[in-house]
């Protein structure tokens, strides 16, 4: 196989582009000539070539898109729906905001594509409210498209017609989970479903609903353009393709830089310029704070779905948060964890109770006034959380926690002999008063 | 049943006109003609009530129980329905907010990078040392200019501007503590420093009517830059590289539909 460049601009390469937000530079430089393509081939080819493409899912999970997508009837005895998931809230994810500011056609090509793949006419797209301008750039591309005929009623001639909206969520982490999403997006508490039925059975509204990450949709129209087969001369055979990794922190060029899935730390590190006035790297996030730290030790773990996995974390959405050793570990998991106890939506006890007591016990160490058995509490708190958990926030609450337990006792440990001391020459006094 | 049971009661909204609207309502025709507009995007109507909440919002800078009754006479809903609702999501404020609100970013990694010395910093600087303004608490008056709502916010998808901080949700990005009290300090004049990435800034309550109705799909608003430098930066180190994917293929054919088992 041919060397592939480190940086493989795919989802990125319009970016630099003078109003490359605009329809007009979107058509210049390529765009829209993927949906005729795939307005000319029948769903069922699509699902196919999504499938050999090996394209998986970009919101956190990589479970393989067309197989989610042949999930839905063949039929079409109901409506279908097809919705995105922009609701980026992740601590340390920050690419699909940027590709929806930068690029949104692309995105929006891509929801034609993949709706007109399940017989869906109507598609939403669910954004956190905190991001207006990003909304206003989605909602302009939407009117363009219309214009344009590349949405609305016989999309190009094909017959096909889709409906498509931009919705604005009004700030709750937890309406990321897919069925939470679907719940909101109903006007309702962002609260998770109960799996099955799973949405593909009874989504939106009770009926087959698809929900993908946006990366995972605006990777479709390269797809359709340009095959499988060029898809995966990026990535790995279980994890093809290029992926937009965003570095933050501790580095000297924060970003985002899209490379090829595998790309390891250390690669991206020289990328962006290596640490931060030289300060060494401490510990780090591979896909956002749910999941498992990493450390100095992982620099070269491939990140990808499989590699990330075998070293004991996960790829999530490759939002690489970096920190070098100024940073204090249980500080940091203390942090973390009251932005988990904040966003627990409250449905099962396990999050709810467990999150709230994992905070207070974090709080009083990091005051310095823990003891050596509070470290095992919060591994207890948090074996009764992981696992027995409603949804995936649960399990990703604990990730850092028991990660930072991990790779970093002894800072845990130092704040308890902190308090030891300061016990200690709180009770001599006492004792010497008492003895005199 | 009474106008005033029906914006503050429990009850079931029925009637969806501007005629059922109590006495005393804020809102007036033209909201309800926007909230009918929203309604009609949506299969079902309930899917609106999201947008209604930040709608009702736009017009009295927080959700008021007048609010609440506008939203589920709208949607035929109860009010305890769409209380449940409100109270739920962050962004619906239950006391007015000021001209702008101030978030900032308090998570891990803006937090490392200075964003809990920002927070605190515009705490005592918009309260006062002794009083430093409490999460949601508002300096001056709501209604009046200048006065600003502070919060601290979770993540907000732009940890590689770390520390961010926004106004009325427009990014303010790569800030320090000096930068936060000059930029409040501006607000507080009556001025609307450019935002980082965004559109020229309003205040929050024309924010929350976007949020709601659409967006201004004017030039200006939807041209406001969206990336600097950290955006770019793989791009563009790609380009000086001449690094690119894989030449993309013409003319490939998709692949055949499976055979049907
Ligand atoms: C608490 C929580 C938050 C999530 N937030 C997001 C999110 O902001 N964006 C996203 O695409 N997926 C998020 N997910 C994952 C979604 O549930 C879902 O797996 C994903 O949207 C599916 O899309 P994909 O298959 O294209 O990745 C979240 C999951 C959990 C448990
Ligand atoms: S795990 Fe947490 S967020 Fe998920 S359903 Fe339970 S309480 Fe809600
Ligand atoms: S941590 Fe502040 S924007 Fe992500």
């Amino acid at each position: 196989m041919t060397e592939v460049d480190k940086l493989t601009p795919v989802l990125t390469k319009r970016w630099l582009s003078p109003n490359s937000w605009t329809l007009r530079t979107y058509e210049q430089l390529e765009g829209y000539t993927a949906l005729p393509k795939a307005l000319r081939g029948s769903p069922e080819q699509l699902v196919q070539l999504v499938k050999d493409s090996g394209l998986r899912g970009r919101g956190g999970a990589g479970f393989p898109a067309g197989v989610k997508w042949s999930f839905m009837p063949p039929n079409e005895d109901k409506p279908h729906y097809l919705v995105i998931n922009a609701d980026e809230g992740e601590p340390g994810t920050c690419k699909d905001i940027p590709l929806m500011m930068a690029d949104p056609h692309s995105l929006i090509e891509g929801c034609v594509i993949a709706s007109y793949a399940m017989r869906a006419h109507h598609c939403f797209i669910y954004v956190r409210g905190e991001v207006p301008h990003c909304i206003r750039r989605l909602n302009a591309a939407v009117a363009e498209a219309y214009q344009a005929g590349y949405l609305g009623k016989n999309i190009l001639g094909s017959g096909f017609d889709l409906e498509l909206v931009v919705h604005a969520g009004a700030g709750a982490y937890i309406c990321g989970e897919e069925t939470a999403l679907l719940d909101s997006l109903e006007g309702r508490r962002g609260q998770p479903r109960l799996k099955p039925p799973f949405p593909a059975a009874a989504g939106l509204y009770a009926q087959p609903t698809t929900v993908n990450n946006v990366e995972t949709i605006a990777s479709v129209p390269y797809i359709v353009n340009a095959g499988a087969d060029w898809f995966r001369t990026m990535g790995s055979e279980k994890s093809p393709g290029p992926k937009i990794y965003s570095l933050s922190g501790h580095v000297e060029r924060p970003g985002q830089y899209e490379a090829p899935l595998g790309t390891t730390l250390r690669e991206l590190l020289d990328l962006a310029g290596g640490m931060k006035d030289g300060i060494p790297l401490k510990f780090w996030t591979p896909g956002g704070s749910s999941t498992p730290l990493f450390t100095a030790e992982h620099l070269d773990v491939p990140l990808d779905f499989e590699g990330a996995a075998e070293a004991g974390s996960m790829l999530g959405t490759t939002a690489l948060q970096i920190f070098n050793e100024t940073v204090s570990v249980p500080w940091a998991v203390m942090k973390w964890t009251e932005f988990y106890k904040h966003e627990s939506c409250g449905k099962c006890t396990p999050c709810r109770e467990g999150t709230y007591w994992l905070t207070q016990i974090l709080q009083r160490m990091v005051r310095g006034e823990g003891t050596e058995t509070d470290i095992d509490t919060l591994l207890d708190v948090c074996d009764n959380v992981l696992g027995r958990s409603f949804c995936a926030l649960g399990d990703g609450a604990v990730s850092p926690i028991t990660s930072g337990i991990k790779y970093f006792k002894d800072e845990f440990l130092a704040l308890c002999e902190s308090n030891r001391a300061k016990g200690a020459s709180q009770t001599e006094p006492a004792l010497a008063g008492a003895g005199s | 049943m009474t106008a005033d049971a029906l914006s503050h009661g429990a009850g079931r909204g029925t009637a969806t006109d501007v005629d059922s609207l109590p006495e005393d309502s804020p809102f007036g025709a033209d909201t309800v003609a926007t909230a009918r507009e929203i309604i009609a995007r949506y299969p079902q109507s309930r899917s609106a009530l999201l947008p209604l909440l930040h709608l009702v919002q736009s017009v009295q800078g927080y959700v008021s129980q007048h609010g609440i009754a506008f939203c589920a006479n709208q949607l035929e809903l109860s009010t305890a329905e769409v209380s449940a609702v409100a109270t739920f999501y962050t962004m619906y404020k239950r006391k007015p907010c000021g001209e702008h609100l101030v978030s900032v970013c308090t998570n891990t990694l803006c937090a490392a990078l200075g964003g809990d010395a920002i927070y605190d910093k515009l705490r005592t600087h918009l309260g006062s040392e002794d009083k430093p303004l409490g999460h949601e608490e508002t300096s001056g008056t709501p209604g009046e200019q200048g006065s600003i709502t502070l919060e601290h916010a979770e993540c907000l998808a732009a940890c590689d501007f770390a520390p961010v901080l926004q106004v009325n949700y427009e990014y303010y990005d790569n800030q320090t503590t000096e930068s936060a009290v000059d930029l409040v300090d501006a607000l507080r004049r009556g001025e609307k420093p450019a935002p980082t990435r965004g559109a020229p800034l309003t205040d929050f309550r024309g924010v929350e009517y976007q949020l709601a109705a659409g967006f201004d799909t004017a030039a200006e608003a939807v041209g406001g830059p969206s990336a600097s430098a950290a955006t770019l930066r793989g791009a563009q180190l790609a380009n000086e590289r001449g690094w690119t994917a894989p030449a993309m293929p013409d003319n490939v054919d998709l692949p055949p539909a499976p055979e049907k088992k």
